[in-house]
């Protein structure tokens, strides 16, 4: 029995033992329920909004790149605040204690957050279709755009969540450093609004980012091709969309694993001991 | 050379954190099969040292061997022989003891050998912590020292050759204290487990260990059993009596002599007789002190199992 290869299968048991228990989780069950309904209500409201220059209402524009958007901010923030709060609880000292415990730790942690992204889609994907027309323009090959779109996308972001959680002081600074630079992304890169009502700069920046790209390349796989007018060169960018969330996913597949190792090595007891003094028990 | 049968050999352990030397030359070996209590005040370096041991620790300078091998460098074959119980743990919330069990477990599968089965079985060793009424509720819900004993649970799964405990009693009712003194001497007397264990508790050391060793300013102060601590160290005994409706205390090195010379000049003339032996607590108050305020040269450092004299004339400076 290779003991790595072990411990990788007891990581994989470990996400899905994980999400099974956010799933019954009444907290977790709230917080999907509120993100949904919070999102839903927003479209709704404005479902008779026309987007200006296409022939798309409001909802059938937002929903692909909400979603899209969706992906990027909960695989970032979710493995933020778990290897933050995990840190400090001692989960993670808990499986250094183990043989190749922090392979199977993280091992899990990718388990549970890329499996998170089911429900979490879900919550919002089937209301929508049941509150909203014209939804899917493009049918199977529409979905499976979205597939890979989604694959991408978490492979782009999924590491920054894990840096940002390596790297934070302490739970309340996963605020600070993730969950804030990521709200100001989503707010310039044409989930809720088109790219146009924007300065050039902000374009720029916004593009440097994988989100923009996710939600794009989420608008491309639900919308009509005439839709792509109002896209910045007018077109859905398809190759750009897969270099750039390519560039990221090297990126972090490259940084993440440093970073996380020189994070482990600093675990001890005392530094368990020494967070508790500062916070009390987060999860329940 | 590393003897077969020693598990830990720490020499001239340092340890500094900026200007503050925490630890300052330790030295000690731990034998296999042995219970061995790590005891001092607090700051003394308890902690540091028992996680240097236990490789979650750099040190600035020392030669240390763990299972015949330096824990900064031990990998993860290394770490499945051993097990470890830290200060303050509240991990793993949502999940129930039987659960994390069996998951953390697992991973010592491919450890298993005919002689050291790896992992515990998990019914059995939730029964031997006393666990089976929370063995399903979520660890969130165990109280201190149900999670305590979950702790030990975990620390032992994987049928450790080497056991740290860092404060493992703390928060513990007397009785499942006395239940953990009872799991720890099966551990030691049928598994042949190594233990090292933290404690502030006096009474708990002198039942559980071996063998104290008396951590304080830095360095080991005394190193013994028991017994021989307080024997070799306060010293003197006290011995009360009464003749003729009189009542007499004296202090004496050597109690059974004084006794024998009371009997021989009294006979039965003695009564009420009571000889009081210096307790650990004594001896471990008298060593802080000393250290406390004696300074580095007068720390008692020679332990010597059968010269008396020496050891007296450390004392003294």
């Amino acid at each position: 029995m290779n003991p790595k290869m072990h411990a990788i299968r007891v990581g994989l048991s470990r996400g899905w033992t994980e999400l099974k228990q956010s799933l019954r989780s009444p907290q977790d069950q709230m917080f999907y329920l509120i993100t949904s309904a919070g999102i839903l209500a927003y479209l709704w409201f404005r479902r008779n909004t026309e987007i200006e220059g296409t022939d798309l209402l409001l909802p059938s524009f937002a929903m692909p790149s909400i979603l899209g958007a969706m992906i990027a901010f909960g695989v970032v923030i979710g493995p933020a605040y778990s290897l933050a709060m995990e840190r400090e609880d001692g989960t993670l000292l808990r499986s250094k204690a183990v043989p190749h415990g922090m392979l199977g730790y993280v091992t899990g942690q990718l388990t549970y957050q890329s499996a998170n992204l089911v429900p979490s889609l879900a919550s919002i994907l089937i209301p929508s279709f049941f509150l909203f027309d014209n939804l899917m323009h493009k049918g199977v090959s529409g979905w499976l755009t979205m597939l890979w779109v989604v694959v991408l996308g978490l492979l782009a972001t999924l590491p920054i969540g894990i840096i940002i959680g390596s790297l934070v002081p302490g739970v309340q600074k996963v605020g600070t450093w993730g969950m804030f630079p990521i709200l100001l992304l989503a707010g310039i890169s044409g989930i809720f609004t088109t790219m146009d009502s924007l300065w050039g700069w902000v374009k720029v920046v916004a593009q440097i980012f994988p989100m923009y790209w996710m939600a794009l390349g989420m608008r491309s796989a639900f919308l009509p091709d005439a839709a792509a007018a109002v896209e910045i060169t007018g077109s859905w960018r398809t190759l750009e969309t897969v270099g750039v969330l390519s560039l990221w996913a090297v990126f972090g597949l490259v940084v993440a694993p440093i970073v996380l190792k020189r994070m482990a090595q600093k675990q001890s007891g005392s530094a368990v001991e020494a967070a508790r003094e500062q916070a009390g028990q987060w999860l329940r | 050379m590393i003897g077969s049968d020693t598990v830990v050999r720490v020499r001239d352990l340092r340890m500094t954190y900026g200007t503050v030397v925490v630890l300052d030359g330790v030295d000690f070996d731990i034998r296999k099969g042995e219970v061995v209590t790590l005891l001092g005040p607090n700051g003394a370096g308890k902690t540091t040292t028992i996680e240097i041991l236990e490789g979650f620790r750099g040190r600035s300078a020392g030669e240390i061997e763990v299972l015949g091998a330096d824990p900064a460098k031990g990998n993860e074959d290394w770490r499945a022989r051993t097990g470890v119980v830290l200060q303050s743990w509240r991990d793993h919330p949502r999940w129930t003891p039987r659960r994390l069990l069996n998951h953390l477990g697992r991973y010592y599968e491919p450890y298993s050998t005919p002689d050291r089965p790896r992992p515990r079985n998990v019914d059995e060793l939730i029964e031997m912590v006393g666990l089976e009424e929370k063995a399903d509720q979520k660890i969130v819900t165990l109280s201190g020292g149900q999670r305590r004993r979950l702790d030990v649970a975990i620390g032992i799964i994987g049928r450790p050759e080497l056991l740290f405990l860092d404060e493992p009693t703390a928060g513990f009712d007397p009785q499942a204290r006395r239940e953990f003194h009872d799991l720890v001497h099966r551990l030691s007397d049928f598994e042949d487990t190594t233990i090292l264990l933290t404690t502030h508790d006096l009474d708990e050391a002198e039942r559980l260990a071996d063998r104290i060793l008396i951590l304080a300013g830095g360095r080991i102060v005394a190193d013994g059993s028991a017994d021989e601590l307080a024997r070799q160290v306060a010293g003197e005994a006290q011995v009360k009596w009464s003749c003729k409706g009189e009542h007499f205390v004296h202090s004496t090195p050597d109690a059974t002599g004084y006794v024998r010379n009371l009997f021989l000049q009294h006979g039965e003339l003695i009564q009420d007789l009571e000889v009081r032996r210096a307790s650990l607590e004594d001896t471990y108050i008298t060593m802080v002190q000393q250290q406390e305020t004696g300074g580095r040269d007068k720390v008692i450092v020679p332990f010597d199992r059968n010269n008396r004299a020496d050891a007296e004339e450390a004392v003294t400076p």
